[in-house]
């Protein structure tokens, strides 16, 4: 079995958590359903921005050349990093160079994937997550199990639990806003002790030289209007050319995310604060390599909103931790197997249904992609060669109608007669949760020659 | 006048033969010169699902050989036909003989409705039907408008079963995979368990007592479950409940 599939065995194996789990990321997806279907022109919605987006991957050098000019003018210096170490070396630079130890930061799923808390915790700087549920799962020093709801596995007796632990809240005390007005007045000291606030990058407008941050809780508002320093770390893929196009990705973004018409804070930084200084550090991490390929260009599309996640069956009765990558569900499973060679079984994780990419705003094929990414792992020698051995021997029976009739006559015969010889190796795997088929005694090709 | 090509899946062919026999019943009712090709197997999607290219491609090959000179094929099965119409290309690339077979293969429902225009259905079902809309015919071959999208609903399996005298069809909550998913079955076998059981219970709270679909795979998936946890539903093709009706 897979690690996923082991993974997400056990965590099916608890009924009651996973129906709970299902509901709770179902009810996002219903929020989107009705997000969407409130704006007649949704599909149309879909069109431009994913046309927005593959134009702008087709000319991303110029645009991003185009973003560090107007972005340098605005006062903001850019960086670039060609991988995750080069990142965080960049990131813990500025800090070194302002004497900073205490930084707050928000939501970015970049700085996951290049480990920038750990890299940082390790050199004497301390890294708050300020976005509620990622401050939780710091916490708890878990990682997200989902992109925009970092703690939606966690149940809000655990979450009480956890801040009364952490936080000295009342025993017991499981009350959403008892709990939440805790993690604020929290998280408020922080703030106020910050020297420098990190934040991610939904947007960098290419034409003006700024970038957008989109949060529920205006937490990434808080980080940059109190410390002098912001370092907002971003993707190179994040590029979109024109401030108006904003009109568009802003739109599908939130009610994709989480069906509301729009976030509650969209902030624009177009500069430094007065006095302050302002960092934009750009991001490769093997996103060049795959604007090279044809077939998974497009993923690279991704705004992130998490509708993948939320309508993917195969998500919802695995939780996060099955896929063993920061990004899990089915964009995760696209992007994970081209980055590291330990997600080689993650394109295998999905029933392949379609619904992520009929449900996703930039219109990414991405049950496609994950069904061309098993081509690519089965190339690469990245899957179990029994099972490889196994198709083989099936590929030359179905090639050989005499061979298919002859193993067709005797996996009925055995099915009536025997199932139980049967149960091994996939059959038996098919067998442990249900019946198998009641074979006939003549196939229907036995039957067409008897007719005649 | 113009020859069908029955396409039976391997597994409908060893499995479940009445599918196809009505099938093929349904199709001569309507005076169609209907030829079944006895060389046929699998179109491959086992192995070209898994990854396996190499495997796969032979069998596409075979199928284009089969089946290039019928004027339409038709199959009892979404799936399959998505396999040769979206996914043969990736598999022996962009090619005349292929854009030829792929654009005149059918599923069923659509090969009714589409290219026959049936348009009366006359015969009895007197049961609570509950329709599985199966991911290919639903979100590859577009049999139905998926719930993800926001266009005007259509239902080609509703459109012809819902005239049946006496069927009463259920609403279900969602058009979600039953996890069939072929290889998924097996590699994933207790998550692919779970969202069968959590079709099932969707069909179960509507109230239906069958439940029927395009394609044989979802249903042989969902029949086991059913058969196993002495569940109070069943399963049938909707070639099966369309199979004494009178087409026109």
């Amino acid at each position: 079995m897979s690690a996923h599939a082991e993974r997400a065995a056990r965590f099916v194996a608890d009924a009651p958590r996973a129906r709970w789990y299902d509901q709770a990321v179902w009810l996002m997806r219903q929020k989107r359903d009705k997000g969407a279907s409130s704006v007649p022109e949704w599909e149309a919605l879909r069109e431009t921005a994913a046309a927005i987006k593959a134009h702008t991957l087709s000319r991303l050098a110029d645009y991003l050349e185009e973003f560090e000019r107007n972005a340098t003018r605005n006062g903001i210096q850019v960086h670039w990093a060609g991988d995750g170490a080069e990142h965080n070396a960049i990131v813990h630079g500025i800090l070194q160079g302002h004497g900073v130890t205490r930084v707050v930061k928000s939501k970015s799923m970049l700085t996951e994937e290049c480990h920038l808390n750990p890299y940082l915790g390790a050199r004497g700087i301390e890294v708050v997550d300020t976005d509620l549920g990622e401050r939780i799962v710091q916490l708890a020093n878990e990682p997200p199990s989902h992109i925009i709801m970092p703690a939606i596995h966690k149940k809000r007796e655990e979450i009480g639990e956890l801040f009364h632990e952490k936080l000295g809240t009342e025993k017991g005390a499981s009350d959403p806003t008892y709990l939440t007005h805790a993690a604020r007045a929290h998280l408020r000291q922080k703030f106020l002790a910050a020297q420098a606030g990190i934040t991610g990058v939904n947007f960098a407008i290419a034409e003006t030289g700024g970038v957008v941050v989109v949060t529920n809780e205006g937490n990434a508002d808080m980080g940059t209007s109190l410390p002098p320093l912001h370092i907002a770390c971003m993707g190179l893929e994040k590029i979109v050319p024109r401030a108006r196009d904003l009109g568009i990705f802003l739109r599908v973004l939130a009610r994709s995310a989480t069906g509301q018409p729009a976030s509650v804070y969209a902030t624009h930084f177009h500069g430094p604060v007065r006095g302050g200084e302002m960092h934009v550090v750009i991001v490769d991490n093997g996103r060049s390599a795959q604007l090279g390929s044809e077939v998974f260009r497009r993923s690279l599309s991704c705004i992130r909103c998490g509708a993948c996640l939320n309508t993917c069956p195969v998500y919802r009765r695995s939780g996060g931790y099955a896929y063993g990558y920061l990004i899990p569900g089915p964009i995760g499973s696209v992007l994970g197997p081209q980055r590291t060679a330990e997600a080689s079984d993650l394109p295998f994780a999905s029933s392949l249904c379609g619904s992520c990419t009929d449900v996703c705003p930039v219109k990414i094929d991405v049950h496609h992609e994950l069904l061309a990414l098993r081509r690519v792992m089965v190339v690469q020698g990245r899957t179990p060669p029994g099972k490889r051995t196994l198709l083989r021997l099936l590929a030359w029976v179905l090639r050989h109608r005499a061979a298919y009739e002859a193993v067709g006559r005797l996996a009925r015969f055995f099915l009536r007669r025997m199932p139980g010889a049967l149960r091994f190796g996939p059959v038996g795997a098919w067998a442990r949760g249900r019946e198998l088929p009641a074979a006939p005694a003549e196939s229907f090709r036995d039957m067409m020659r008897r007719e005649r | 006048m113009s020859k069908v090509g029955l396409f039976i899946p391997c597994y409908v062919d060893q499995f479940h033969p009445r599918v196809a026999v009505a099938t093929l019943g349904i199709l001569r009712r309507l005076g169609l010169d209907v030829e079944y090709p006895e060389e046929q197997t699998c179109c491959g999607q086992p192995m070209a699902n898994a990854g396996c290219t190499a495997e796969a491609a032979p069998l596409a090959e075979r199928f284009l050989r089969i089946f290039g000179d019928y004027d339409q094929v038709v199959a009892p099965s979404a799936s399959c036909v998505s396999m040769v119409r979206n996914h043969y290309r990736d598999l022996l690339g962009e090619r005349e003989d292929l854009r030829k077979v792929a654009s005149r293969t059918f599923e069923l429902c659509e090969f009714l409705v589409d290219v026959l225009r049936v348009k009366r259905v006359e015969g009895e079902f007197p049961h609570k039907v509950g329709i599985h809309q199966s991911c290919h015919g639903l979100r590859e071959l577009r049999l139905a408008r998926s719930s993800e999208l926001v266009a005007p609903a259509f239902d080609k399996v509703r459109t012809l079963v819902g005239q049946l005298q006496g069927i009463s069809l259920v609403e279900v909550q969602r058009d979600e995979c039953c996890g069939f998913g072929g290889g998924f079955s097996v590699d994933q076998a207790a998550v692919s368990c779970s969202m069968g059981r959590d079709r099932l219970a969707d069909h179960e709270r509507a109230g239906a007592e069958v439940v029927t679909g395009t394609d044989m795979s979802c249903l042989m998936h969902l029949d086991g479950l059913i058969r196993r946890e002495k569940r109070a539903l069943r399963v049938m093709h909707v070639a099966e409940l369309l199979s004494e009706a009178r087409l026109s």
